[in-house]
């Protein structure tokens, strides 16, 4: 135990800081999982390698010379037709099966996906970087990347767009009603088939963001999807499908844990930390969590 | 029917892979000596496994179109059968033994990292077949007693010794305070030892002793406890991940540390993707093309890394290089063996003591090259921002002096 982080105050606050900002980025991941958990009761094992496959995108275009933050843009875009192309070969046969089978199938597709990607990309961690510079605080005892404030802000812009978006749109209405009762919302005529390419979609989309900004604030390689798929599983079961805020704060929550677990027992433990809590979380609520569908407000 | 007709087709085909692949290897056929190697051309070690094969090749190339190897009278060609270990080790010790009882091969190549070569060397003892490696430098492998294992690269607790060394040289010879950052794998825990023994030796104190996780991408926390302790060195070893990591964010923390020591620069790319960010990192390497030792076959780095670049088009990292000295120690070994027989070849191995333009080989009883010192590079930047890594010590190496300590990020 290292109880440094305690004896500088100035650590903690930097600890708490960058677990902030960090956690925003695992939010912005988190709720595209519960969105298409809560609509489509699938549990998508393969969250984070679409998040690295995402970063692979602004990564190309800063090797092409363009600023890696248009891969915000970019890269969702993309990476929303390769979710609609998932939910066409696979998604859409395991949609209305057992929870077990669609894990199995999105581990499947996981695995698929760290291979394909060590194939065409190369077994190299590779990052973009922004040339964004640095904050400084407290007389420059606290140090900010500017690159990890510049991903916080994009992600909560893009999860401020994605609430008007569902709460405003058609599509949006139409994805809510289906997530609150799938056949009652086809019997009123919404193509719940539609709806479901749709919402994969959209979480693909938004893990294409989150993954530009992973390559922009951190590194990506192949085979560091699961971690992420972790992390914002364990969001999600402590936030509950539909809960906004609750990811946002639960997000928020684990990023501050994992940065203090890092200076309390080591940056060996960051990640076994995370697991360990997802089991403690998993056992205490192992009565709460219901098998059905919760619904999406 | 159908399915029938598939199944049958299925065994015919795997029967025809057997009996083919059962005679038509071994040893040494007609005017060929066949050699084995499990390389990584798949999976997390795929870049570097490929840096090996090409090195391979490359001296295989040399080797035969320069008259081959003489035993006996008679000349003889290097053949490699190569087998992707998919960067895992278990499938690396399968087919270690795959090439052995199933083609034949009774010599051997190494395969890419300490990990996969730990996975192979207990097989290759097993049979009493000579292995020469390159790409494992892990410490453990050469206190376990092989009789077999050749490395013609230095053991990974060198690597970093001489930054410490250094470091309490240019303090004056006192001891100096060390911040580490080790990933927790064989090699770089390796590396680790080697600063623990290199700190005892000259006095210094290790104030921050972090591990690095696999998953590694942040190490955020590490640094925020350099900035605060201002160790006067600091090292980090987690492969690419490692130097990539600590590289983008000492560069965003604007973390001031008078030396920067790392591993695997060159692997990452740091001076060209990454240059004025990584700009006065020390480097370890086992290799670097401006080193002025000579062989008859490549001539000297400066040739092998041009000849490299005509052939595969990149610069040849170290992995390259260590690899394509591998066949000139077999080469040397078998011609003065004057044999195949195993056991001969294995004691010419053993008594090797050779320059080729990698570097001085010769082995310890425990198989590791004693007679290489690793270098150190610095990368250096020019006033347009080209960076380029310069050797800068050993002294007798050195191509540029060493740039200490390293200027504040306020003052760059």
């Amino acid at each position: 135990m290292d109880f440094m982080v305690f004896q500088y105050p100035m650590i903690t606050v930097q600890a708490c800081l960058d677990g902030i900002l960090l956690g925003v980025l695992f939010a912005l991941i988190a709720y595209g999982m519960a969105l298409q958990w809560g609509v489509m009761n699938i549990i998508n094992i393969a969250q984070g390698d679409l998040v690295i496959l995402g970063g692979y995108i602004a990564y190309f275009m800063y090797l092409y010379g363009i600023h890696p933050a248009w891969g915000v843009i970019v890269s969702p875009f993309i990476m929303y037709f390769v979710g609609i192309g998932i939910y066409k070969l696979v998604i859409n046969k395991v949609v209305d099966r057992d929870l077990f089978i669609s894990i199995l199938a999105t581990f499947g597709i996981s695995i698929l996906f760290m291979q394909l990607m060590n194939f065409a990309f190369g077994a190299d961690v590779v990052l973009a970087n922004s040339g964004y510079g640095t904050t400084f605080l407290f007389d420059s005892n606290v140090v900010l990347p500017n690159s990890k404030i510049f991903s916080a802000v994009v992600s909560i812009l893009f999860a401020i767009c994605l609430v008007i978006y569902m709460k405003k749109s058609k599509l949006g209405r139409a994805i809510r009603a289906t997530a609150q009762n799938a056949r009652a919302a086809k019997i009123l005529g919404v193509d719940t088939e539609k709806v479901y390419a749709a919402t994969f979609g959209i979480n693909a989309a938004l893990c294409g963001v989150a993954g530009a900004l992973i390559s922009i604030t951190f590194t990506i390689h192949p085979y560091m999807g699961l971690p992420y798929t972790i992390r914002s599983f364990m969001i999600v079961i402590v936030a509950g499908l539909g809960n906004l805020p609750g990811v946002a704060l639960s997000g928020m929550g684990l990023g501050v844990f994992e940065e203090f677990a890092d200076y309390l027992l080591g940056t060996e433990f960051r990640i076994g930390s995370v697991f360990l809590l997802l089991v403690l979380i998993l056992v205490y609520r192992r009565f709460k969590l219901s098998r059905k569908r919760e619904y999406l407000k | 029917m159908k399915l029938n007709k598939l199944i049958l087709s299925f065994i015919s085909a795997i029967a025809i892979l057997f009996s083919t692949s059962v005679v038509s290897f071994a040893k040494v056929v007609g005017d060929k000596i066949v050699l084995g190697a499990a390389i990584s051309l798949t999976g997390k070690y795929s870049s570097n496994g490929v840096h090996t094969q090409n090195g391979y090749n490359m001296a295989v190339d040399r080797i035969n179109s320069m008259g081959g190897v003489k035993v006996g009278g008679k000349t003889y060609k290097f053949e490699i059968i190569y087998y992707d270990d998919e960067s895992n080790p278990k499938r690396a010790a399968q087919l270690a033994e795959r090439l052995i009882s199933q083609d034949g091969v009774e010599f051997m190549l190494g395969p890419y990292s300490s990990g996969l070569t730990k996975a192979i060397a207990p097989v290759t003892e097993k049979y009493g077949v000579p292995m020469v490696e390159a790409n494992g430098a892990s410490r453990s492998l050469f206190t376990k007693g092989y009789k077999y294992l050749f490395a013609v690269l230095a053991p990974a607790n060198l690597y970093l010794d001489v930054a410490i060394e250094t470091a309490v040289e240019l303090n004056g010879g006192k001891g100096v305070r060390i911040a580490q950052a080790f990933e927790q794998d064989a090699f770089s825990q390796d590396v680790r030892l080697g600063i623990l023994d290199a700190a005892e030796r000259t006095g210094s104190e290790i104030i921050i002793d972090d591990k690095l996780p696999k998953e590694l991408n942040d190490m955020a926390a590490t640094l925020v406890k350099v900035k605060q302790m201002k160790p006067d060195v600091l090292v980090v070893s987690g492969h690419t991940k490692g130097a990539l990591t600590a590289i983008r964010q000492i560069a965003e923390m604007k973390v001031d540390v008078p030396m920067l020591a790392m591993t695997h620069c060159d692997a990452a790319k740091l001076s060209k993707q990454h240059g004025k960010n990584s700009q006065y990192a020390l480097c370890a390497s086992q290799w670097h093309k401006s080193l002025t030792y000579k062989d008859n076959f490549f001539k000297d780095g400066m040739t092998y890394a041009a000849d490299f670049q005509k052939e595969f088009g990149y610069d040849p990292p170290y992995q390259s290089a260590e690899s394509s000295a591998a066949l000139l120690v077999f080469k040397d070994a078998f011609e003065r063996a004057n044999s195949f027989d195993q056991k001969k070849v294995r004691d010419a191995l053993a008594a090797t003591n050779m320059q080729t333009f990698y570097g001085n080989i010769k082995f310890a009883p425990g198989g590791q090259n004693v007679d290489k010192p690793m270098v150190l590079f610095q990368v250096m930047c020019d006033g347009s921002g080209k960076c380029e890594n310069k050797v800068v010590a050993p002294l007798k190496w050195a191509s540029a002096k060493l740039i200490h300590p390293i200027p504040k990020w306020s003052e760059r």
